[in-house]
């Protein structure tokens, strides 16, 4: 594997106590690694303090140096009322609209409270998907998504480059075996 | 000329009539962000304080303008340094804010009276002091609006991203607490505590409901702020009423007649 972007050693997170861990693994670009797991395994904390937003308890995170991150949060900020557009919503995490991909340009012009859940989410994906980064983090990206959606959001993990990692978080095994390079388990109490 | 456009030009009233458009120009944008932050409420809040310092000062022998901006900065300060946003926190500035208004008023020489022309709105008083202010604010907000208002958006709707980045977005925040404060100073010398608070809180309230976009929302408020504020001035002369109620009126009709637009549109053509 090339020069890890990502590596944890050891690594306890949580919030006011721990939540998971320890934990060890190593990301390089061109992966997709995926983490599976029931209810209350940690899998979001785990991608909370890789983003800085949990507590690490012990171990450590080592990030590559600069390494740019984005990251689609598990329960999408909706707003009501929401006058900004889907392309309001793209250019505020840095991306270019017109460079949005063919399931997504229908979404761009439309109020963000007209969207139905499903909807919003791909867009959140996109929004981390094709920002210009080094490591993707994706917390529960399948959530609100119909059996179309979820194949728009196939195809959009599908532009993952390899020039980039991707760490992708969900409850549903098939699907994260389907999209990922390899699969990590988090078993309950949030040990691997 | 009829006589409602007489009044707008009337040399009489040239300093008065462009203190408060520069105010509603600046305020309905401030109110945009307040609204997207959901901390409208700060507006009163920081009105509030924003009265309390004018009145402050003018017990002390300092002008008004001057006690404005040092109550609405003190509160802004304050709660950019406790770090917290909700209105919660707005809640004690509106209670603290009208009690110190109250008890000064009360126990100073400058009286009730002028305590309450800050709370009903000066605006046919203002001089140049108060139009250098307001003129001061909106080039500030010309200035400060392209860098706070993507940041602010980005970190409301996608709040865990300059966190993740180890980006430090308090700047922008404070920067927004101030701005907000400023605006609320200057306000509430001009139009008044309650009318600078509805230029803030109408026309966003307003823009938020039926404006298609980001851009289209700073459009429709600004547009619903300015118009609501020529009117008021025109109708407050002409019937010979106090500024700020009129105003307070005005925009409120303004967002009754949107919503009801709204509504019609809405049955007519099935939008959701």
């Amino acid at each position: 594997m090339s020069e890890a972007l990502l590596r944890l050693d050891g690594l306890v997170a949580g919030h006011r106590a721990p939540v998971v861990g320890p934990l060890s693994f190593a990301l390089g670009r061109g992966e997709v690694l995926g983490l599976w797991g029931g209810n209350g395994s940690g899998k979001s904390t785990l991608l909370n303090a890789i983003a800085r937003a949990a507590r690490v308890f012990a171990g450590t995170i080592r990030r590559a140096p600069g390494l740019r991150l984005s990251y689609q949060e598990q329960r999408p900020v909706r707003l009501d009322p929401m006058p900004m557009t889907g392309a309001d919503l793209l250019r505020a995490a840095g991306l270019d609209p017109r460079r949005a991909p063919a399931p997504l340009v229908a979404l761009l012009g439309q109020r963000l409270d007209r969207l139905s859940g499903g909807q919003y989410q791909l867009l959140c994906v996109w929004c981390a998907l094709g920002a210009e980064v080094d490591l993707v983090l994706l917390d529960e990206p399948t959530n609100n998504l119909d059996p179309g959606a979820e194949r728009s959001l196939r195809a959009l993990l599908e532009t993952a480059r390899a020039d980039r990692a991707v760490l992708l978080v969900s409850h549903e095994r098939a699907f994260l075996e389907a999209v990922s390079t390899r699969v990590l388990t988090l078993e309950a109490g949030g040990r691997s | 000329m009829n006589e409602g456009l007489a009044l707008l030009v009337d040399p009489l009233f040239r300093v008065p009539l462009l203190t408060g458009l520069a105010a509603s120009l600046a305020l309905a944008p401030i109110g945009v962000l307040l609204m997207l932050r959901d901390e409208w409420l700060a507006a009163l809040g920081l009105a509030h304080l924003a009265a309390a310092g004018a009145l402050g000062g003018l017990a002390l022998g300092a002008p008004g303008l001057a006690g404005a901006g040092l109550g609405a900065l003190g509160g802004g300060l304050i709660k950019g340094a406790l770090g917290r946003r909700g209105n919660g926190v707005y809640g004690f500035m509106i209670l603290i804010g009208w009690a110190l208004l109250l008890l000064i008023a009360a126990n100073s020489a400058v009286g009730e009276g002028l305590g309450q022309a800050l709370i009903d709105g000066q605006l046919y008083f203002a001089r140049w002091p108060e139009l250098i202010a307001a003129l001061a604010l909106a080039l500030a907000l010309l200035w400060a609006l392209p860098r706070l208002a993507w940041p602010l958006l980005r970190a409301r709707l996608l709040p865990r991203l300059d966190r993740a980045n180890g980006r430090a977005a308090w700047r922008t925040h404070l920067g927004m607490d101030l701005v907000a404060a400023l605006g609320m100073a200057v306000g509430t010398a001009t139009v008044g505590l309650m009318g600078a608070f509805a230029l803030v809180f109408v026309p966003a309230w307003v823009a938020f409901r039926v404006a298609h976009g980001w851009r289209a929302t700073w459009v429709v408020a600004g547009g619903i702020g300015v118009a609501g504020y020529l009117g008021a001035f025109v109708l407050a002369l002409a019937l010979d009423q106090p500024f700020g109620p009129v105003l307070v009126a005005v925009l409120v009709v303004l967002a009754w007649g949107a919503s009801a637009l709204q509504a019609g549109w809405r049955l007519l053509t099935g939008w959701r």
